[in-house]
């Protein structure tokens, strides 16, 4: 059902965990269907995210995308990982059974939700500055 | 690598005598039951005396017996040949039903049947006064199952059955998990109808049965060389036959061993589960309950990471989260029992089978508590509570 790449996401997730402080907070989900994913993320003043970690409640296809996600926008800039989309993590991955594609293939929601609020965060920052807003997927 | 069979409610494996008594009828003594050659009359001689045994394993009359090609068969067969005498009715069947009368009465509700689903209470006890309350003058059948397959819990058939029939309704039991595991008699059931299957009792699959008391009008799904009294055409699956036979003789036999020493299994594993890990619920009734299953429902995490990440350290359990489930939902049983969606989701089942022993049971205890620690420090919902 799942490939091997998709079970070795599962079984040791990289960056697990919460940031405290964050520059981005995103959260997606609703744990009565099972799934529910919390993505923090740090950025510098070069708006380059230095650091991501994840908070999963949900299946081994939830814990896997939300894993990958994080390897996919570690030290990429916000502007580059605004690109990465549900359908990508999924790639990554190297495929996710059917079924899973969209119960549990939110992470990358979860993600640009945590820009989103970066991005907010530092529009309320610099409020002279036009913020450009991210189009949720 | 270790490999701990938890998952005996799922199937069980095939108990080798079971397979020695069935291997002659596939390349020997393969002969048509129906016809009347030497072969013929072997397999047809095979056929009957399994179906003495099947009855009196069940206290029932060797001419109520009807095999069939498995356990949901013989409740489609009990439910939907039973009520197409009628032209129209009701039907109540319990909110914990298997899927196999559930999705049956659906169709009979899209077929224009009115269907009456009863709750269960906490504990997954049908609730007495819904029940009651549920009788119309048109209800036809009641379908209640024996014993949940997910949870365990024993229902009170004979008083359910009563009832029914001081009202003129006939009652089907579903009972694919309760034979072999508990004493089931159909006389003392008081029931009309009542299913079992091989595989759940050590042996094959593909092969149930259907108590059909004597007098119950019932028509057939199959239709064909009118075997089985023409309630189930199609050439006998002899083998199977023969090996539900000797699976249901030597399950029933050993009872007086295999339960007591089952449930003790199971109250080790229940109380380890719960002096080792807190916020987990053990679901079902403490006491009227299957000697093998125990259900937790472990806040915070996800039944199918749970199951997933016991596999890999080599126990089998099942999962009644959604992902699991395949369904979208989790288990209608424990949200039947009043277990709220997101704590249904850490839903786990850990049936036992009679070659478990103490030590799978520890070995079990002491790894449940690191997978359910390692995955609440994932879980986004355990640093919030």
């Amino acid at each position: 059902m799942y490939n091997d790449l998709v079970i070795d996401h599962f079984s040791n997730p990289r960056n697990v965990g919460e940031i405290e402080d964050a520059d981005g907070v995103g959260q997606i989900g609703d744990p009565g269907c099972g799934d529910v994913m919390r993505i923090t993320i740090a950025v510098d003043e070069r708006e380059r995210i230095t650091d991501v970690k994840f908070l999963t409640f949900g299946c081994c296809a939830a814990v896997a995308t939300s894993s990958m996600v994080t390897e996919l926008v570690m030290g990429k800039s916000v502007a580059e990982a605004a690109l990465v989309t549900n359908e990508s993590v999924a790639e990554a991955l190297g495929g996710l059974p059917p079924e899973k594609m969209h119960c549990s293939n939110l992470a990358a929601d979860a993600m640009h939700l945590a820009l989103e609020d970066h991005l907010a965060r530092s529009g309320r920052a610099a409020q002279d500055e036009t913020t450009p807003r991210q189009v949720h997927p | 690598m270790r490999s701990v069979y938890f998952d005996h409610a799922a199937t069980t494996p095939l108990d080798p005598r079971v397979l020695e008594a069935m291997l002659p009828f596939y390349c020997e003594r393969y002969g048509n039951p129906s016809e009347l050659h030497r072969l013929g009359r072997q397999a047809r001689a095979a056929v009957d005396e399994a179906r003495v045994r099947v009855a009196a394993a069940l206290g029932a009359g060797e001419s109520e017996i009807v095999f069939t090609g498995g356990g949901s068969e013989a409740d489609n067969l009990a439910v939907c040949g039973f009520l197409s005498q009628f032209a129209s009715g009701r039907l109540i069947v319990s909110a914990v039903e298997h899927s196999a009368v559930l999705e049956a009465a659906r169709d009979l509700g899209r077929r224009g049947w009115a269907v009456d689903i009863v709750p269960v209470d906490g504990r997954g006890v049908v609730d007495r006064h819904a029940y009651e309350r549920a009788f119309r003058d048109d209800t036809r059948l009641v379908s209640v199952m024996l014993a949940n397959n997910l949870v365990g819990t024993l229902q009170p058939i004979a008083d359910l059955a009563r009832i029914a029939h001081d009202r003129g309704v006939a009652f089907h039991t579903d009972a694919v998990q309760a034979v072999g595991s508990v004493p089931v008699d159909v006389s003392a059931l008081g029931v009309d109808l009542l299913s079992l299957s091989g595989h759940k009792l050590y042996g094959p699959k593909g092969i149930g049965a259907l108590y059909v008391k004597q007098g119950t009008r019932l028509a057939p799904l199959v239709h064909g060389g009118g075997q089985e009294r023409g309630l189930r055409s199609g050439t006998e699956n002899v083998p199977g036959i023969v090996g539900l036979a000797a699976a249901l003789s030597l399950a029933t036999g050993a009872l007086d061993e295999t339960r007591p020493r089952v449930e003790a299994l199971r109250d080790r594993l229940v109380a380890g589960v719960m002096e080792r890990i807190p916020e987990v619920r053990y679901l079902g009734h403490p006491e009227d309950r299957l000697p093998g299953n125990v259900a937790l429902a472990v806040r915070y995490v996800e039944g199918e990471s749970m199951l997933l990440r016991l596999d890999a350290e080599g126990f089998m359990v099942a999962s009644g989260s959604a992902c699991a489930s395949g369904s979208g939902e989790p288990s209608h049983v424990v949200l039947a029992l009043g277990v709220d969606a997101t704590e249904a989701q850490g839903s786990i089942r850990i049936s036992l089978g009679r070659e478990n022993s103490e030590d799978e049971v520890d070995a079990f205890l002491a790894v449940l508590p690191t997978v359910v620690e390692s995955l609440r420090r994932m879980s986004p919902l355990y640093g919030k509570r």
